[in-house]
Order: structure tokens, then C-alpha cells, then sequence
């Protein structure tokens, strides 16, 4: 096969053909949409317009949507939040959060959530980091433990914030995101979630899942890279992360980056359209995928939750072969996939989100993480379940692990 | 394809690998064995050596690695044949790295087990033989250029229990003069961990 085969959609997505028209076209709209002349209102009415087709799309408001540069700088934000005068700034406000101190984060985040989450423990919180189970979910128990210290009089034990991923990157286990909002409401704390892998693959409703903020990237759903959003619920408290500009009601300066919102726009009235056809089609060949490989390679295991898991991710671990190899090996025969493999990624530490579900270094070294889109078909899947057999018995077959 | 990760030169080795032990340990007598590193860590490697009038007849590995580890020690493997044990247990890993048409920086501790497997090997055949130990005539490297502190003084010293950069400096003195050499000694210490670790 010639074609290159693109099994990493979880890193990025290509651009939508309909999507990269827009985005094309939108590239002549020069004009600054803040500036009040004719040239610059037609651009501010279709930012507008994404704005209102993301909103949409996960039945939010369009003044909840607050346009960003992308996932990281969304989480940045609503993390940036929490140590900002936006919490006191009234006194309502600050009966509600002024001595809350605990900020509950889950283990398998991306690391813009750790690394932001660590940041406001140097700042003086008590940030604890929530496990999780073999499948990847949150350890419920453990969740409302840390919760109950709302009743108490301790500030380092009142839940202040949680944010918890909807969907993971690289397992793609699912969480019961309203359930898990609901408790953190119960104990008086505000819910963000990260849903840059969850919008447009499985369905999104901001009012049933009750969040105060939740993240959006463009690039995850077919839209160009440098563009997302931040959902704030209406009234939720929110402080600006990059000042100077009256941009978004003030809270996002900088000349909007109309070309990329406007794709954006495109690509959520695209993922509206699509519906369940995502899930679907994504699923059917995922579950081949799977099955395939369980039945041509012995001894694998497969990550995750078996149910509750976007219907386009398979991650698999492979004792005995290493994940860089695999991934190397795989490349060379035309497809892209990803690994939690140490050796991918620059450290010596495998990837965190295994190491969370407890399978074991090994394990983690040896995983690939397939992620299928709209344009993976059966043939190419099919080729994979040809192909992949031999490099795993290859790298098995020289490989000091018996496996 | 253009612009691989690696060097064509590990591609190919990556690829179509030397001297690979194909079948079990028990079926390729050798004369000695040595295996560093481990599974946890990432990387696992095993070389089984043959050796007739002091020289390496013929070689065996394995690996439990990345693209570089496997392509690191295939090219050990062929280097090594007729090589005298002497000149064999001082072989650097710069020396793997050259021949392999360089690596990545981070990459270069996978070549650095592979030369580590082959002393170990060598060892291996002059204890079972009864023959002078070579340790210490191996290449060192010196980090702490005030006080003459070598990389295989903190191997010893990791070897010794050592895992901070305090306790290295009660035991060696390293980087107690200008202290210049703490960073390079901190990384190879994080090396080692990941080469002996528990």
C-alpha cells in the first residue's frame, strides 16, 4: 500500500475538505473584527456565527463560548482562575470560595491540567491528584472522601475546584462527567472538564453535565490548529489570561484569529450534522480492529474501559515488544500511530495514564494507541491486521521479555 | 522516506538486525553472558559471547528496546567480531555512536547498555575461566575535572547505594571545589537509575 495510513487522530485531525474551503476563503477577510467600519463587522457576524454553531453543538449559550488559541491555553485559563481576583470579587462570591483551599484534579489528565494543577499547589493549595481504577475511571470512594472535607472547618480540605477529563487521550476511557459534577455542586466546589477529545466524537450537552467551565479544541474535530474554546457557565467566575484587549468581553485579548474561528464554526455545524454517523462508522471499525488483532496476536492486552471508551481509540499493550520499535516498525510500513512508551516521548518515564491504571511499566512501555477518524476505512484496517502480526512477532522474537 | 527519526544506517540495523540469538539461550553455548538493564526501565540487553585465543569468535544478543537499543547492539555485535577481549572491554559508547551515524541525544543511554552488556560478558568468561579480571581498564570519563572524579567512580558509587547528589559528594568529593560538574553528574546518575534501577 502506497498511501500513508493515519491511525492518530487523537493527536490531531486533518482538516475537513468543507472546513479547509472555508478556512481558505476566510483567509481574505483581513479586516480586524473589533473595528466598526463595514469591513470589519461582516468578519465580527461570522465569528458570530462559529460562535453560535459551537455553542450549538454543546448546547451552551453563545456568551458562555469564550474563543482561545486552543486546549492548553483554555485549561491555562480556567486553572489561572483559581488564583485570581475573580473569586473575591464580590461578596457573595467570597462567602462561597474565599476559604476553600483543595483542588481536586484527576491522575490521567494532560499534562497542561498537571502541570497547571502544580502551579497552584506551589501557590499554597492543596491539590490531590484523584486515582483511578484498571479501566482508567475515577476512584469514586476516594472522590467523595476528599469532597466531605466541604463540611469541615480545615480550608486545605474544602473543595475549591475539580477538574476532571471527559474523555482520556491515549485509553480513552470516558468518565460520568454529571455524576462527578454533580458531587463536586453538592460539596459547594466548581467542575471543569476537558473535553478536547470528547466534542465530536461522543455527544456533549454542557446543561445536562451541569460543568462551570469545559475545554474544546478545534484541531481534535477537523478544524485548523490555533484555535478552541473555553465554556464558562453563566455566572461561573472567570479572570482574563491574556490581558489587554477588550476581546471576548475583555476576558481573551489579542486580534481575533477570524480565519481559524470561522473554520472552527464549520467544523462544529459539520460535527453537528455528522451526529452519531461519528460514532458509528469510528466504532464498527475500532471493534474490528480490536478483535482482529486479539485473535492474530497472542498475548495483548487491551487499555481502557471496555465500555465506557470513545468509540475511536484502541490502545493496546504488547509485553515483550517496546512501543517506540513497534511505532518505528509500523511507520515504516505507512502507518501513524502513537505510544506511551518512554522512549517516544524524550524521558525515561512511560506514559503517566498507564502507570495511573496500574498495569505496570512494561506494559506501558509496550503500548500503541491506534485513534481512527472519518476517513479510516476497512481496507486500511484490514491492512493493519495484515501487517502488524509480523512486526510484533519480529520485535517479540529478539526481545529479551519472553512473552 | 526522507528525513527519518534515525540515521539510515540505523534503519537498516533497526530493520535487519545482526547476529540476533534466534532460538533459545540453551541452544547457542557460549563462553560468556551478560545482561544490563531492565524491563521496567525500558530497556533489556543480552549478549552471549564465543571467544577462541582471547578473541571474540562470534556473538548473540538480545534486546528488549527501542528502534536505537536494537540497532545500537546489532552494531556492537558486528564490530566486535575478532576483536581481542582487551580492546573489546574498552569500547565506548561514543564509539557505538559514531559507527551508528549518531543519535539523538536523548537516545545515546541505549547505546551506553550496550557496551555495559559486552563487559559484563567479558566478565562473565574471565571469572568462569579463572582468568585476571579487566575492570577498571575500561574507558572513563571524567566529570569532575577539579577533584578527577570519572563516570565510573559514580557507577562504583551507584553501585554503592549512592543515589543523590549529596551522597555522592560524601563518598567521591565531587563538586565540592567549583561544582561546575553537578547537572552532567545529576544525569548520569538518572542514567544509571534507569540502568540498575530497583
Amino acid at each position: 500500500m502506497n498511501k500513508r495510513i493515519y491511525l492518530d487522530y487523537n493527536a490531531t485531525t486533518p482538516l475537513d475538505p468543507a472546513v479547509r474551503d472555508i478556512f481558505i476563503q476566510a483567509l481574505d477577510l483581513y479586516a480586524n473584527a473589533s473595528s466598526m467600519h463595514e469591513d470589519g463587522r461582516i468578519v465580527a457576524r461570522k465569528i458570530h456565527a462559529a460562535r453560535e454553531e459551537l455553542s450549538g453543538l454543546i448546547h451552551a449559550e453563545p456568551s458562555e463560548i469564550i474563543f482561545t488559541s486552543g486546549g492548553s491555553e483554555s485549561n491555562n485559563m480556567v486553572f489561572s482562575t483559581m488564583l485570581s481576583d475573580a473569586l473575591v470579587k464580590t461578596n457573595s462570591l467570597r462567602e462561597r470560595f474565599a476559604d476553600r483551599k483543595l483542588i481536586l484534579v484527576s491522575s490521567i489528565e494532560h499534562p497542561c491540567v498537571m502541570e497547571s494543577a502544580k502551579k497552584l499547589e506551589k501557590e499554597g493549595f492543596n491539590v490531590q491528584f484523584l486515582p483511578v481504577d484498571g479501566d482508567g475511571i475515577v476512584d469514586m470512594h476516594r472522590y467523595r472522601e476528599l469532597l466531605s472535607g466541604a463540611s469541615g472547618s480545615d480550608p486545605m480540605q474544602k473543595p475549591l475546584f475539580v477538574s476532571i477529563m471527559m474523555a482520556n487521550n491515549e485509553i480513552g476511557t470516558v468518565q460520568n462527567i454529571a455524576t462527578l459534577c454533580g458531587y463536586a455542586h453538592e460539596a459547594g466546589a466548581l467542575f471543569h472538564t476537558d473535553a478536547v477529545q470528547a466534542v465530536g466524537k461522543i455527544p456533549v450537552d454542557v446543561r445536562s453535565l451541569g460543568v462551570d467551565y469545559l475545554t474544546v479544541s478545534g484541531h481534535k474535530l477537523y478544524a485548523p490548529k490555533g484555535v478552541g474554546a473555553l465554556y464558562v457557565r453563566k455566572g461561573a467566575p472567570i479572570e482574563s489570561f491574556i490581558r489587554g484587549g477588550h476581546q471576548e468581553n475583555g476576558l481573551r485579548a489579542g486580534t481575533y484569529n477570524a480565519p481559524a474561528i470561522i473554520a472552527f464554526g464549520e467544523a462544529c455545524r459539520i460535527a453537528r450534522e455528522y451526529g452519531d454517523a461519528y460514532a458509528v462508522h469510528t466504532r464498527s471499525l475500532r471493534n474490528r480492529l480490536r478483535d482482529g488483532l486479539i485473535s492474530r496476536i497472542p498475548n495483548i492486552r487491551v487499555n481502557g474501559h471496555p465500555d465506557f471508551v470513545l468509540p475511536n481509540t484502541l490502545d493496546v499493550s504488547f509485553p515483550g515488544a517496546e512501543g517506540e520499535a513497534i511505532l518505528l516498525m509500523l511507520d515504516l510500513l505507512g502507518v501513524a500511530v502513537s505510544t506511551g512508551s518512554a522512549c517516544a516521548s524524550g524521558s525515561l518515564e512511560p506514559s503517566h495514564v498507564l502507570i495511573a491504571t496500574g498495569v505496570g511499566p512494561e506494559l506501558a512501555h509496550g503500548s500503541i494507541r491506534f485513534s481512527l477518524g472519518k476517513w479510516t476505512t476497512a481496507e486500511e484496517i484490514d491492512y493493519v491486521l495484515d501487517e502488524f502480526p509480523a512486526v510484533i512477532k519480529k520485535l517479540r522474537g529478539f526481545s529479551t521479555v519472553s512473552s | 522516506m526522507n528525513d527519518w527519526l534515525y540515521s539510515d544506517v540505523v534503519k537498516d540495523h533497526f530493520m535487519h538486525p545482526k547476529n540476533v540469538l534466534e532460538d533459545t539461550e540453551e541452544s547457542w553455548p557460549c563462553d560468556g553472558r551478560g545482561i544490563v538493564g531492565n524491563i521496567r526501565c525500558g530497556d533489556q540487553m543480552l549478549i552471549l559471547l564465543r571467544i577462541t585465543d582471547g578473541k571474540i569468535s562470534d556473538v548473540r544478543w538480545k534486546t528488549y528496546g527501542c528502534a536505537s537499543a536494537i540497532a545500537s547492539t546489532s552494531i556492537l555485535s558486528e564490530a566486535i567480531k575478532g576483536m581481542t577481549i582487551e580492546d573489546a572491554y574498552v569500547l565506548k559508547p561514543e564509539d557505538i555512536v559514531s559507527k551508528l551515524g549518531g543519535l539523538p541525544a536523548n537516545k545515546i543511554h541505549c547505546s551506553v547498555l550496550g557496551d555495559k552488556a559486552l563487559r559484563a560478558a567479558i566478565d562473565d568468561y574471565l571469572a568462569k575461566n579463572n582468568l585476571p579480571s579487566l575492570a577498571g581498564k575500561e574507558h572513563a570519563e571524567v566529570i569532575c575535572t577539579c577533584l578527577n572524579v570519572t563516570d565510573r567512580d559514580i557507577e562504583n558509587a551507584y553501585k554503592a547505594g549512592d543515589r543523590t547528589w549529596e551522597d555522592l559528594q560524601a563518598r567521591t568529593k565531587i563538586g565540592t571545589v567549583c561544582g561546575g560538574c553537578k547537572e552532567q553528574a545529576l544525569e548520569l546518575l538518572h542514567q544509571l537509575e534507569h540502568l540498575y534501577g530497583e
